[in-house]
């Protein structure tokens, strides 16, 4: 029995639905019963690993078959989701633009759905004026940044005229103009269409004012379920010992040992920074001491991910001197670039702000491995580090699983302990917090406390201010 | 060059393929002469700057001299010989293959280059799928696929550097690059697959009979353009016949 009509809001039922991914003995999701109604907008909460995604997947209709097994039912407007029918919008903007004209990518979900070339156009522009998208319609996808091209997602479901949007954290890659950006675009859209909208998303604060239901998965199905005021103060503190980020239950910063002594490890002078020979910055001067955090601001593009990498030993400087002093060079020369690979195992460590990037093996365990490996250590040793490491960061249940196949937050803490396991000096990180749950957050910051007690520096690219309040003994602005 | 920009891409491929393929069933100096010439006068014809032509098709001119030298060096002896050593033979008959080769080379590239100057790759991903029929799932994917392979230079870059700090990059260079180029592949993999499932999401694939949003515009301009590239074809086999130096090289 199906009553879809296209562009009217659509309703979900889910009665006692589960899913396993192929390959996995855990589920993702099980025992799950849900009703929402035409609509509705619902904020989707949970911790790091409830199946948020992969519910949405499947109301998406591209949960395939072939990908994992199922139980119970879930139904679209009474029906078996086909793919085509919501709107999906997911994490990464790179890999969801598809053609290479705003127009035409707005217009190819229109052509697989079979609608007739003038109508689509109409749509293709309507579209865009909802989500307020004011580009041409021949302007390159790849010239869009990042919010621009989430906005231009959202413009191809809504062209579809879906009755279901679909948000997987769509914002957790945006700095802060890009969040008002794609929230106030959904915002009209809705407005415009009605469609029954789930958003998945930590941070409460962007979505609160657009949602009037908030449900939260556990791991046993759904915990709590109800108006966003109701379930905020009445699980408010439960939630945030979970995850999410509720703005009246924020996170505590840890408390900070004052080191006795600090020592410069590394200092730049009239230190110029860019990619190939592009000056991003220039003239700066700034020292990496041992025991403090050096936090690296700035908005999109003004050269902090350069900066950090810079220091960390990976791109050459341009102008200007970087140099290592003894304490961290030990007798190995003063310039970073010019160290080997293993050389800056336990100098320098990197954290990418992308974790796939890093990741090299087929299993945590594996990764883990790879740095004390090419540090030659005894294999007891190695195992003792890389056993100390998957407790510390929560991840021994994990220590089989593929790395790529990590929730968010756990591919975090991944990359962070992959860096620790040989034990730099100098620790630097590029925007460590992104889209990172509330509880992976202080985790990440309580542990970084401890290395600066314990006589570590470290250095952060962030755009995160409680991260800075948490952390940094000193801030360089980049403008 | 304007009108020129505008006809649809398939008639441009089908006139280089038309030119290529006639030219690959024989080798002789005539036709690959004749073809060149024809293509040079349709080149000034269609008003296609001289130097675009030169910036664009250099690769050719460097190919055509290469092969012509090797075949001279190298190819079937025969008649009177002018130059010998070990394997080298410089004859009458390598030198005529020579020459033969050389144009040829020319003949077939310079259209294939010029003809595909700022041709859009969504518009002969339209074309194929609509005028030529191609499965339109393998036309459309590939056509999405294409333009990952531009985010592949920053890949690459964050790569090499993700493995110098995982304390991998000592490797001697192949090794590395055999590492990095894994590495490089399994991004790319997830890429594709994060693209394929916006595509799905999107109704890409499904049992749909799908429209078009662009019409792939086919009327006189693309036949004339089809049937040019036919015609310099034809000519030269023609003129390559009569003069007596035909020679069928399959057979």
């Amino acid at each position: 029995m199906s009553n879809h009509h296209p562009g009217a809001p659509a309703s979900v039922t889910v009665a006692g639905w589960g899913w396993r991914h192929a390959g996995r003995i855990a589920w993702a999701v099980r025992e799950l019963d849900l009703r929402i109604e035409p609509g509705e907008r619902v904020l989707l909460l949970g911790e790091s690993g409830a199946g948020k995604s992969t519910l949405l997947s499947a109301l998406a209709g591209v949960l395939g078959a072939d990908s994992g097994e199922s139980e119970g039912s879930l139904l679209v407007d009474g029906a078996s989701p086909l793919p085509g029918r919501a709107g999906l919008v997911l994490q990464d903007p790179d890999s969801q633009v598809i053609l290479a004209r705003v127009g035409d990518d707005v217009a190819f979900g229109c052509e697989n759905l079979g609608v007739p070339r003038d109508e689509i156009w109409v749509r293709v522009r309507e579209s865009l004026s909802a989500v307020g998208l004011d580009v041409g319609l021949d302007r390159a996808t790849s010239a869009l940044s990042g919010g621009q091209k989430q906005r231009l997602v959202i413009a191809g479901a809504l062209a579809m005229r879906t009755g279901l949007l679909l948000l997987d954290e769509p914002t957790a890659n945006l700095d802060a103009t890009g969040v008002t950006d794609v929230t106030d675009a959904v915002a009209r859209a809705l407005a415009a269409t009605g469609a029954t909208l789930v958003v998945v998303e930590h941070r409460v604060s962007v979505w609160r004012e657009l949602v009037d239901r908030v449900i939260v998965l556990g791991a046993t199905g759904v915990i709590a379920d109800g108006t966003p005021a109701r379930v905020l103060s009445g699980s408010g503190a439960q939630l945030a010992a979970r995850g999410v980020w509720v703005s009246e239950h924020p996170t505590t910063p840890p408390r900070r040992r004052m080191v006795a002594a600090t020592q410069p490890l590394e200092q730049a002078m009239g230190l110029g920074i860019g990619r190939g020979a592009v000056p991003i910055g220039r003239e700066l001067e700034l020292t990496v001491e041992s025991g403090r955090c050096l936090a690296v601001t700035g908005a999109n593009g003004s050269g902090k991910t350069t900066l950090a990498l810079t220091l960390a030993g990976l791109l050459p400087p341009i102008s200007g001197r970087l140099e290592a002093l003894p304490p961290l060079a030990g007798r190995i020369g003063p310039s970073p670039i010019r160290w080997r690979s293993r050389q800056l195992l336990t100098r320098i460590g990197t954290v990418f702000q992308n974790p796939e990037h890093q990741f090299l093996s087929s299993s945590v365990r594996a990764e883990l491995e790879v740095g004390p490996r090419a540090l030659r250590l005894t294999p007891a040793e190695t195992t003792a580090r890389v056993d100390e490491l998957l407790t510390r960061l929560r991840l021994d249940s994990l220590a089989a699983a593929n790395p790529f196949t990590l929730s968010g937050g756990e591919k975090r803490r991944l990359s962070v302990a992959t860096a620790l396991a040989t034990r730099p000096r100098v620790l630097v990180l590029d925007e460590p917090t992104f889209g990172q749950d509330s509880r992976t957050w202080s985790e990440l910051v309580g542990l970084l406390a401890e290395l600066l007690d314990d006589g570590s520096a470290i250095v952060a690219a962030t755009h995160d201010q409680d991260f800075v309040h948490a952390l940094a003994d000193e801030t360089l602005a980049l403008s | 060059m304007k009108a020129f920009d505008r006809v649809n891409p398939v008639a441009k491929l089908a006139a280089a393929l038309a030119v290529g393929l006639c030219l690959v069933l024989t080798i002789d100096w005539v036709s690959a002469a004749v073809a060149l010439t024809l293509e040079l006068v349709a080149f000034a014809a269609l008003r296609v700057p001289f130097r675009i032509v030169w910036t664009r098709t250099a690769v050719v001119w460097i190919a055509a001299p290469l092969t012509a030298v090797t075949i001279a060096l190298y190819g079937q002896p025969s008649g009177q010989v002018y130059f010998e050593f070990s394997l080298v033979h410089v004859t009458d008959g390598s030198l005529t293959l020579a020459l033969a080769t050389g144009l040829r080379v020319l003949a077939i590239g310079l259209p294939a280059v010029v003809l595909f100057i700022g041709i859009d790759p969504t518009e002969l991903a339209d074309g194929l799928a609509q005028r030529v029929r191609l499965p339109e799932r393998f036309v459309l994917g590939a056509l999405a696929g294409f333009r990952l392979v531009g985010l592949f230079g920053d890949d690459w870059r964050s790569v090499a550097v993700a493995r110098r700090a995982r304390g991998v990059a000592d490797n001697g260079s192949i090794g590395r690059l055999f590492g990095q180029g894994f590495a490089l592949l399994v991004l790319a993999i997830r890429r594709g697959s994060t693209l394929a499932t916006a595509m799905e999401a999107r109704g890409f694939g499904s049992s749909t009979p799908r429209t078009w949003a662009r019409s792939s515009p086919w009327g006189g301009r693309e036949w004339l353009v089809a049937a040019s590239g036919i015609a310099v074809g034809a000519a030269a086999i023609a003129a390559s016949v009569a003069a007596g130096t035909w020679n069928f090289i399959v057979g």
